[in-house]
Parts: C-alpha cells; sequence; structure tokens
C-alpha cells in the first residue's frame, strides 16, 4: 500500500509520466516533482472532511438509465475517418512498430 | 520471438496430477450481435451478417476516439447482458456503472476501455457444465460486465504477422465499441485429472447458453467468443495458491483442452525442477499446440479505473428482470435432455453429437428441415473427419442449412451419397451453397431417363455377348454393363436406376 | 456604422429585422473591427473571414424571402476554439492539434448555424481549458481590452475579450471551474456557465467531463439569455443532458430587466467567498452592489458554506483525474500532431508526440491526474474529492433554503499583469476559488459586471448563482442589476473602457480577415 503522505519523488514521475506516455525531460522531471508535491500537499487538505459516512458524487445531477435505441445511425465514411491521420495506408491507420502487447 | 514454447519442458500428464492440484479460471468474453456498437450508432461487426471487410467503414466519432464525441449505452446491449447474467444463475446488480480502463495501445481510441469495475451488472452465478461421460459440474461465476471491444491490428514485415518483429502496423476501428461482456468464474477447484476436459465443457456451455439465448453469433473461430484460461497449480497438501498464468488466444474448445493440459504439465515440470511459475500472459499456439511467455504483470498494470463521467449508472427495474427471466430459453442441460427424447437418439448416439460439439449445428440443421438421423450422420461422419483432419471445430466448417440443403438434395435422388460428399468438399472449400456447388462442378445425378436408355442401349450394343447372358436370365452380367454406363454418365447416375433400365432395355 | 458594432446582439437583431441594416453590413463591420484591434487583443486563433460572409449573404436572401430562421438570423457569433466547428480548425489553442478541423459541428455551434448566427471564428483560450489568464495558450495570450498589459482571465479569455472589444456582440464559452465567469469578470462583460446537462457537451473538446459545461458569453444579460435560448436543451448525442422544459432565459432577462425591482427576492451572501484574499476595490464594489439590490427591495441574507474552503482542493483532484483520461487520446495515431524521432516504436512515437505536442500545464495537470487515479492512491485523493463533492452539495441545498441566489465577487481580485501568476500553479489555481463550487455541484452561475475597482480602474464582476434547474433566476435577478445600474451609470460600463484599435491594420500579425489561421 503506498503512502499517500509520502514525497513524490523524481522516480515517482518518472513513472507517472510513463503511464501518461509523455516523454518527459529530465529537467522538467525534476521541476514537476517539486510542483507535485506543493500541489499534492494543498490539495490532500480534502482528506480533512472525507469520513467514511460521507457518499461519494461522480456526477453533479443524479440521473440514471440513459440508454440508446439500438438503432444504426450516421457512421463516418472511411474517408472522413482517415482525415486527419498522421499517416495512413490501405485504409487503416499506420503505425511505427509496437513494442507492447495486447491487453 | 518472446518465449522458448518450443523448449518447454512437460512433465507427463498423471505423474503431473499425482503431484500438483491444478485449479482453473476462465475469462471469457462474448461479442454481443446487437445490431449497433455498444456505446455508438456505429453498426455492429458482430452482428448476424454484417460486413465488416471494408476497413475503418463501421466507424462512429466514439469509436476512434475523436475530441468533442460522447458515448451512448446501447440499451439492447443492457438487456442481452442482463439475460446473460441470468442465465448464468447471476444475481443483477440494482445499481450498476461504466468505468474507465485506462492504458495506451493503438487499437484503443480513446486510449481507455470503457468497461465496468467495481459495479459489474452482474455478480454471483454459477454453471451446470455437463461432461462427456454425463456427469455434471458446477462452475461457480463471479461477475459478468459490460465493456467495449477494441480495434483490430495488422503487423505488417513480420515473418509471421505476429508483432514480434514487424515493421509496422496498421488499425483498423472497425471493431472498436464492439459490445462485449465478460464473464469471469471463482477459481475451479476439485477438477483434478478431469481440469482440461472441464475447461472444455464450460466454454462448450457459455457458448450453448449465449447461443440459446440469440445474443452472439457465439462463432470462437471469428473471435465472437474469446477464451483466456487461467491455470495454476500447487503441491498436493498445500494450502496457498500457486501463481497462476493466464493463456490468451484459445480460440477453439480443442484449444481450452489442450492449452490447459498444457499448462499443467508446463507447470508441474517448472515447479518440480525447483523454478518457480511466473505470472505472466501467455500465447497459445494452435499451430503447434504450445504457449509462450507474453508480457510479464507488473506496475505498468495501473488502469487507474475511475467512474465513467460521460455515462450514468444502470439500474435495471425489477420488472424488466423479471420480464427477461421469464423469457430465459431452458439451460442447456435441460434443453439437451429434451432435444435428445425428440430425436430418438440413445444416450450414447446424444453423447457422441455433444462430445463433438455439434449439437448447436445439428439442432439447427434439424430446424432447416434434415432429419435427425441424417444430419447426425453427416456431422458425426464427414464434416467431423475434415475438422479433425484440419484440426478445427466442425462448425467452423459448414453452416447448418447448407448441410440440410445437402441432405435435401440427397433425399430427393439429386446426389448420391457419393456425389453429395463431392459437394461438401467444394462447400467446405468456400465455393459457396450446395446448390451453387452442383451446378459449378455439374455434379447432378443424370435423372433423365432418355440420356441413360440412350447410354445403355451404347453399351448393350457394343457388348452382344453380354446382352445375350442378360436374355438367358444371367443378371448378374448386367453388372458390366452398368459399369461401362456409369461411366459415361461420369459417376452422376443413381446405380439402381440403371441397374432398372438394363434390365428393361436387354428384354426389349 | 461604427455605431453597428457597439450594438448588442438583441439591438442589431432588431436592425436586421426592421431591414436597416444587412447581416453582410454587419458582418463585415466585424470583421473589420477584427482586422483593426486584433492586432493588440489576438482574441481569434482563426478568421472565418469570406465564409462567414457568404453565410451572410446567404441569411439576408433567407430573411428577403421571409424565411429568417430565428430573431437572432444574421448576428454575428465568435466561438471558443474548445468546441468542434466542422469548417473550422478546432485545436483547443493546443498545438498537438494544429489544423485538426473535425468532421462535425459541437451541438451548441449546430444550433447556433441553425438559427442563422454567423460564426466569426475561433476565439483563443488556455491550452485544453486548463488556466485562468490565456498564457498557456500554445500561441499566444489574448490582452485584455481594458489593459493590454494584463490577463483576459482564462481559460475562455478569447470569447471575453472578443465581446469586449466589439469584435463580436456574443460567443460561446465552455465553463470547467470558471472559465466563462472569470473572464467575463475581468472583461467587464457577462458570461453565463448552466447548469450542467443544461447545455450539451457534444462536440465539446472534453477537459473535465463531469465538471464542463458550455455557456455564453456577451456584453448584456439579455444576449446571454437570447445565446443560452438557442444552444440549450435536451440533446440525445449527451447522456448527461437534461430533458427538462426550459422557460425562455431572455425572457426572464426581459422581465427582470423591465421590474426594476427585487422585491421579495431573498439574496444570499455565502460568507466563505468574501474577505481575506480579496482585492478591497473588489470588495468595495461587491458591497456597493448589495446595497444596491438591498435598495430595490431584495432581502440580503448572509449564508454558510462550510465546505466551499475544500471545493478548490477537490477541484483540483477530479479535473486532472478526468483530463488525465480524457487527453489519452492525443496520442498521434488517429489524428493531431505526430512527432517521429525516427527508428521509433509506436509507444516512442507517442511519448515524444505527446511531450512536443502539449504545453507546460498541460502536462502538469495530467501527471497530477495520474498521480491521483494510480494504484494505492485512488482512495486518499480522488475518492475524497469526490466526497467533498457531496459536502459541496450539501451546503448549497442548505444555503438555497435561506436565499433564492446566492452572490459572492466572481473573482477575488481584477485582472493580474502577464507573468504575474504563470509560474506558481497554486497562485494561478486560486483564482478559480468563487466559481469552482458552482461546478463541482452542477449549479448555474452568471458574472455580470458592476464597476470599476478605484486602485487600478479595472472591471470587477458580481457572480450570482442559483439551484441547479433554475437558471432563469440568474437571467431575472442580473436583468434588474443591470438595468438598475445603466440607469444611474447612464452607459453600459464597457462605453468606459479605453479605445483600441489602429488606423491602418498591421497585416501578417494575428488574424487575416480573409480566413487565415496561424
Amino acid at each position: 500500500m503506498p503512502d499517500a503522505s509520502a514525497e513524490i519523488t523524481v522516480a515517482d514521475v518518472q513513472h507517472l509520466a510513463g503511464l501518461a506516455r509523455i516523454a518527459l525531460e529530465p529537467g522538467e522531471i525534476e521541476h514537476l516533482a517539486g510542483e507535485l508535491n506543493q500541489i499534492v500537499d494543498s490539495v490532500r487538505k480534502v482528506q480533512e472532511v472525507a469520513t467514511p459516512d460521507v457518499p461519494a458524487t461522480s456526477h453533479p445531477l443524479p440521473l440514471v438509465n440513459v440508454l440508446r435505441a439500438d438503432e444504426v445511425g450516421a457512421v463516418l465514411t472511411q474517408q472522413q475517418v482517415l482525415s486527419g491521420a498522421p499517416d495512413a495506408f490501405d485504409g487503416r491507420f499506420r503505425v511505427p512498430a509496437i513494442l507492447g502487447e495486447e491487453q | 520471438m518472446a518465449g522458448a514454447s518450443a523448449k518447454d519442458v512437460l512433465m507427463d500428464y498423471d505423474e503431473a496430477l499425482e503431484r500438483f492440484e491444478p485449479v482453473l479460471g476462465f475469462e471469457v468474453h462474448v461479442e454481443l450481435s446487437t445490431a449497433t456498437k455498444m456505446f455508438s450508432a456505429a453498426p455492429n461487426p458482430a452482428a448476424h451478417g454484417a460486413d465488416s471487410s471494408v476497413p475503418n467503414s463501421m466507424v462512429a466519432p466514439v469509436d476512434m476516439g475523436l475530441p468533442g464525441a460522447l458515448p451512448l449505452v446501447n440499451a439492447q446491449a443492457v438487456r442481452y447482458s442482463i439475460s446473460l447474467g441470468l442465465a448464468l444463475g447471476c444475481s443483477i446488480a440494482p445499481s450498476s456503472r461504466f468505468a474507465r480502463k485506462n492504458y495506451f495501445y493503438p487499437d484503443l481510441g480513446k486510449n481507455y476501455q470503457i468497461s465496468q469495475y467495481d459495479e459489474p451488472i452482474a455478480f454471483e452465478g454459477s454453471v451446470e457444465v455437463e461432461l462427456e461421460d454425463g456427469v455434471t459440474w458446477t462452475v461457480p461465476i463471479e461477475r459478468a460486465h459490460m465493456e467495449e471491444d477494441a480495434g483490430k491490428l495488422t503487423h505488417v514485415g513480420g515473418s509471421t504477422g505476429r508483432i514480434q518483429g514487424a515493421d509496422h502496423s496498421l488499425v483498423d476501428y472497425n471493431r472498436a465499441g464492439v459490445p462485449l461482456v465478460e464473464i469471469v468464474t471463482k477459481p475451479i477447484y476439485g477438477t483434478e485429472h478431469r481440469a482440461p476436459e472441464i475447461g472444455k465443457a464450460y466454454v462448450a456451455t457459455i457458448r450453448d447458453i449465449v447461443r440459446s439465448l440469440g445474443i452472439s453469433e457465439a462463432r470462437m473461430d471469428r473471435g465472437n467468443l474469446r477464451c483466456d484460461a487461467n491455470v495454476s497449480i500447487r503441491p498436493r497438501g498445500q494450502a496457498r495458491l500457486g501463481t497462476r498464468t493466464e493463456t490468451k488466444n484459445v480460440n477453439s474448445l480443442r484449444s481450452v483442452e489442450r492449452a490447459v493440459r498444457y499448462e499443467i504439465q508446463r507447470q508441474a515440470a517448472i515447479l518440480a525442477a525447483g523454478g518457480s511459475i511466473v505470472q505472466e500472459t501467455r500465447h497459445w499456439h494452435e499451430d503447434t499446440g504450445t504457449t509462450s511467455a507474453g508480457r510479464p504483470k507488473s506496475d505498468a498494470d495501473d488502469y487507474r479505473y475511475f467512474p465513467e463521467p460521460d455515462l450514468l449508472p444502470v439500474q435495471p427495474s425489477p420488472e424488466l428482470i423479471e420480464e427477461l427471466r421469464a423469457a430465459l430459453p431452458e439451460s442447456p442441460v435441460a434443453f439437451r435432455k429434451r432435444l435428445q427424447a425428440d430425436y430418438g437418439f440413445t444416450d450414447s448416439e446424444f453423447r457422441d453429437i455433444v462430445n463433438a460439439g455439434v449439437l448447436a449445428e445439428l439442432e439447427a440443421t434439424v430446424a432447416k428441415g434434415a432429419a435427425p438421423a441424417q444430419a447426425r450422420k453427416w456431422w458425426l461422419g464427414e464434416i467431423l473427419r475434415i475438422a479433425n483432419a484440419r484440426g478445427v471445430d466442425a462448425g467452423t466448417l459448414v453452416s447448418p442449412i447448407h448441410v440440410s440443403e445437402l441432405i435435401a438434395l440427397v433425399e430427393n435422388g439429386d446426389l448420391t451419397d457419393r456425389l453429395a460428399r463431392q459437394v461438401l468438399e467444394g462447400v467446405v472449400a468456400g465455393e459457396g451453397s450446395p446448390e451453387q456447388v452442383v451446378a459449378a462442378r455439374s455434379l447432378k445425378v443424370v435423372s433423365d431417363d432418355s440420356a441413360l436408355i440412350a447410354a445403355i442401349d451404347t453399351a448393350l450394343a457394343s457388348q452382344p455377348d453380354v446382352l445375350q447372358k442378360i436374355k438367358d436370365g444371367k443378371v448378374q452380367a448386367a453388372g458390366a454393363v452398368i459399369g461401362a454406363v456409369m461411366k459415361a454418365m461420369r459417376g452422376q447416375a443413381d446405380a439402381a436406376r440403371v441397374r432398372e433400365l438394363v434390365l428393361e432395355r436387354a428384354q426389349a | 456604422m461604427s455605431d453597428l458594432i457597439h450594438w448588442t446582439a438583441a439591438e442589431l437583431a432588431g436592425h436586421l429585422a426592421a431591414g436597416d441594416v444587412s447581416s453582410v453590413e454587419a458582418t463585415r463591420a466585424h470583421l473589420d473591427r477584427i482586422a483593426e484591434v486584433e492586432p493588440d487583443v489576438h482574441a481569434f486563433l482563426h478568421v472565418a473571414g469570406e465564409a462567414a460572409m457568404a453565410r451572410a449573404a446567404e441569411i439576408d436572401r433567407l430573411r428577403a424571402a421571409g424565411e429568417a430562421p430565428s430573431p437572432l438570423a444574421g448576428v454575428p457569433v465568435a466561438i471558443k476554439d474548445v468546441l468542434c466547428t466542422a469548417d473550422m480548425p478546432s485545436t483547443a489553442a493546443s498545438k498537438i492539434l494544429e489544423g485538426w478541423i473535425p468532421p462535425y459541428d459541437a451541438t451548441p455551434v449546430a444550433r447556433l448555424r441553425a438559427a442563422g448566427l454567423i460564426p466569426l471564428g475561433k476565439t483563443n483560450m488556455d491550452e485544453f481549458a486548463m488556466g485562468s489568464s490565456t498564457e498557456y495558450s500554445a500561441y499566444g495570450p489574448t490582452r485584455n481590452p481594458w489593459d493590454l498589459t494584463r490577463i483576459p482571465g482564462g481559460s475562455g479569455g478569447g470569447s471575453a475579450a472578443a465581446v469586449a472589444a466589439f469584435e463580436a456582440p456574443v460567443a460561446l464559452g465552455s465553463d470547467t471551474g470558471g472559465s466563462i465567469r472569470q473572464p467575463a469578470s475581468v472583461t467587464g462583460s457577462v458570461g453565463v456557465k448552466p447548469t450542467y446537462g443544461g447545455v450539451s457537451r457534444y462536440g465539446a473538446i472534453a477537459l473535465a467531463s463531469s465538471l464542463d459545461q458550455v455557456g455564453p458569453v456577451s456584453r448584456t444579460v439579455l444576449d446571454a439569455g437570447l445565446i443560452h435560448d438557442v444552444i440549450g436543451g435536451y440533446d440525445p448525442n449527451d447522456a448527461t443532458s437534461l430533458k427538462d422544459e426550459w422557460p425562455s432565459m431572455a425572457e426572464a432577462a426581459r422581465r427582470g430587466a423591465a421590474q426594476g425591482s427585487l422585491d421579495g427576492v431573498r439574496v444570499g451572501v455565502v460568507k466563505q467567498l468574501n474577505g481575506e484574499g480579496f482585492q478591497e476595490g473588489v470588495r468595495a464594489r461587491f458591497a456597493e452592489s448589495l446595497e444596491r439590490m438591498a435598495a430595490a427591495g431584495a432581502e440580503i441574507v448572509e449564508v454558510e458554506a462550510p465546505h466551499f474552503e475544500y471545493a478548490i482542493s477537490a477541484y483540483y483532484l477530479i479535473l486532472p483525474a478526468e483530463a488525465s483520461s480524457n487527453l489519452a487520446k492525443y496520442d498521434s495515431v488517429r489524428f493531431g500532431l505526430r512527432v517521429d524521432p525516427g527508428r521509433s516504436t509506436t509507444e516512442q512515437v507517442m511519448s515524444v508526440s505527446r511531450e512536443r505536442g502539449f504545453g507546460p500545464e498541460v502536462k502538469r495537470r495530467i501527471i497530477l491526474g495520474t498521480y491521483a487515479l494510480s494504484a494505492g492512491y485512488y482512495d486518499a485523493y480522488y475518492g475524497s474529492a469526490q466526497q467533498v463533492r457531496t459536502l459541496v452539495q450539501r451546503d448549497f441545498t442548505a444555503a438555497f433554503e435561506q436565499a433564492d441566489v446566492l452572490v459572492s465577487p466572481s473573482t477575488p481580485t481584477t485582472a493580474f499583469r502577464f507573468g504575474e501568476k504563470v509560474d506558481d500553479p497554486l497562485a494561478m489555481y486560486l483564482n478559480d476559488v468563487t466559481t469552482i463550487p458552482a461546478n463541482l455541484a452542477g449549479v448555474p452561475g452568471m458574472s455580470l459586471p458592476i464597476g470599476l475597482a478605484p486602485e487600478d480602474g479595472l472591471p470587477v464582476g458580481l457572480q450570482i448563482m442559483a439551484p441547479a434547474r433554475e437558471d432563469a433566476r440568474l437571467y431575472r435577478v442580473g436583468a434588474t442589476l443591470e438595468a438598475l445600474q445603466d440607469a444611474e451609470w447612464g452607459a453600459p460600463l464597457l462605453s468606459r473602457a479605453p479605445e483600441l484599435g489602429r488606423p491602418v491594420p498591421v497585416p501578417g500579425f494575428g488574424t487575416e480577415p480573409d480566413g487565415g489561421t496561424r
């Protein structure tokens, strides 16, 4: 179990940048670690009042069961789909070799 | 290529079972055959008869993660999911919700998958599965939850079409957003030596259930139904569970059985040699019958789930749940008992059908008008023979409607058994329906007597000695003429009819 | 025709209906004004130019045929670059989306078009709406028309500056934590964040899905109401859209202005949103406003909202968390910037593209949000923040039992100078302290100008908040107060803004009126 009160280290930021897929420069990482600690120290305040008896709210207005009928609607043309593609081939998007595997 | 699959050391299966206890678990993904996708109104490539051959032609903005696009939940997918949950004996959550599973991968348009996490639509159920000898086994179900499928990647430039060694990859988002239900079992204990068989029977039962519900095409070969098999073993007497592996890409019933067996043997050999099992994803290779190491489980599996803010909770009313419960078809076990009685098969005849995994196909064939005995003959005979030779499930070779058509052609006398086998070959080869193959290959039985008579007269004229023998009452001599006529007709004649006509003409 | 750009949307609509001005003339006048002041203000990232003129001519033809699609047909409008437009780049002021043209219009944009309004172009903003000053725009900041050395607020500084500088009579904004109200406050304009779900989010490039709301930006309360009526209402493409039948906001504004009295209106002053840390001139104008409302018959009550002080912390956990996920789609595969360092894997190309394509604030918030959601921290941060959200909602519920509307200064200070807070994220975040609670609870809020701070001569805004679904109350009370002020001052506040513009537009900087994009 990680310690939520522990200092955010450079290694932590490096790990987070990996999860977020951003190739941060070393200087940026160091700078960010400092800023994050400052911000997190401040926002940690939420824990003061988040007692177990308080339910969580994820939507500002409590709607439920917003469903769509199973009817085919508008679909993009292949040309529209590919219109912004940095690279495409044969009707598909092209990406360089993939390192990791499917999840 | 990752993993040294070819070099895996395997322990003898019986020895492995003597020393270790296997514990199984399955994650089965079912593609629902709704008209549209889970979160968009784009047509669903997993719907019956859908054609997704043109890449990126069935894509709505949300399926490819375009900025500003928003998901909308497909009501029919929710109904299907509830029905499936009920058929699995699960409780339906009074409130369930969607969550985002965050990870980057090019087949995932938004780089998160909308799934369900801590509040799945269905939970806590069990499934009765029937084994080959008629014994039933109860598989406990942990949960069934709704989610969306990812797009399809094609790896280009590698030697095998696999990801390793590929130069680049191509992405098609047609499949992105196809509605899925993921069914997760609890650990399955006590299977002992029957573990592989129970695994296969479980997946077959899930397939039968979704088919009977009519909520999925359930074709494993097409990815409508996908199985991840979790296998761990522990030394006899050890309470703690062993480290498990998750084998993916197990895309046929046969493979489920083989993959479970393989993992038990492989893990047993490693443990026996003092090694330890790595918690990892493994890939099943149908061609070699082996698994290979994939991605190790690691910190990278931090999916940062959180409630999907673009969607609201799903709270099915008790009335809806009861309506869907009342509409459930009978369980596969009950269904089989009824079918066996209807068809008039003996226990062993019927078990052969079930064990060959062709019951659904057979039923569909009968539903199209074929006699049960004929349907059984074809599915367990020629079709199964081809399937076994090719190492695939029989249902993937030919559709029930084509089989019933074929049977009808034989019944009508349009085809002999021998010709029908040739027609089947053509159908399996993708040449079209039996009628089309008959036409294309000109295989129809010649039932036009005048054509036969002409051929017979020619044959009799060229063999006057034989003609004389027949006239003298030595009817067995007719065989030579019949042979000549059949040859002239290139086999496309009914030999019995030819015989009748030969005798008739000889006396004329 | 110089009057023309000073007309409100309502006035312009009246002249268009009367036939004494055409939409072509009105659109041309605004495009000319844009060409004139953009070198100073830089409110636009893209100007529609000829496309706007062509649409204006079409509307004129329709009007001549008696087929004007709505009373606002022919009125120009500016659109925040966070909203998708099928005929203009939609970049959210980010390099990663430079030049991206979506295959669809956002619903609010589509509704404006259907009503015959003329999109003039796309307005500047902080990148992906993260910021309070437009200093985080990848395309350079917008300057405050009141003082070009100061920020116009953010994230929607472009839309607010555009209406304040008379480049457009009305504009669209989006408000996640104050991005409509805070810029309105510091530019002397009007901005409304509707009830969450009141205006469709479809086609709005998402920042934080559970907080984002699209709304109007204008110079008068009535104009905001007119736009609100066009863009609002149920949209089946947004699951969080409300199916309510909404009263006309413009009607509520007209009624409020006509009534001239606040008899029987209980105005709640949120104790926690005034006092320490608020600029003296802001407090003075706020107090004066309360007196003005009391004099008009309002009952002023003080209300407690004890958990509002936790709102900003909750917000800076929820927003980054949702944003970190919403912004994952910018990965160089399907659209947007790709930076390929060569001989790289997809993973490397994604990482480098995101490094180069995102600005520092966006990266900061993505990393913060990733942290708040990561394994083992969820409960402590994101989970706790969602609980605070409940407490803030409860505070609102209790406060609205004592008051019909709640008020506070819209911002703690008037417009600050460029560079003052850009390197101090926490100081920047505190700008939103007054506006954030409404987003967390989904309630509607309005900012309208209430005078200038004596110490710096810059606009001060009043925030009015109403219960969810009671947006009409904002317009009713806001329009009354506005009418009382205008009567007292003899002219709207914006008439006191300094003259902008140069005799000859400087080409090549900012925007070109013929449709160029920087």
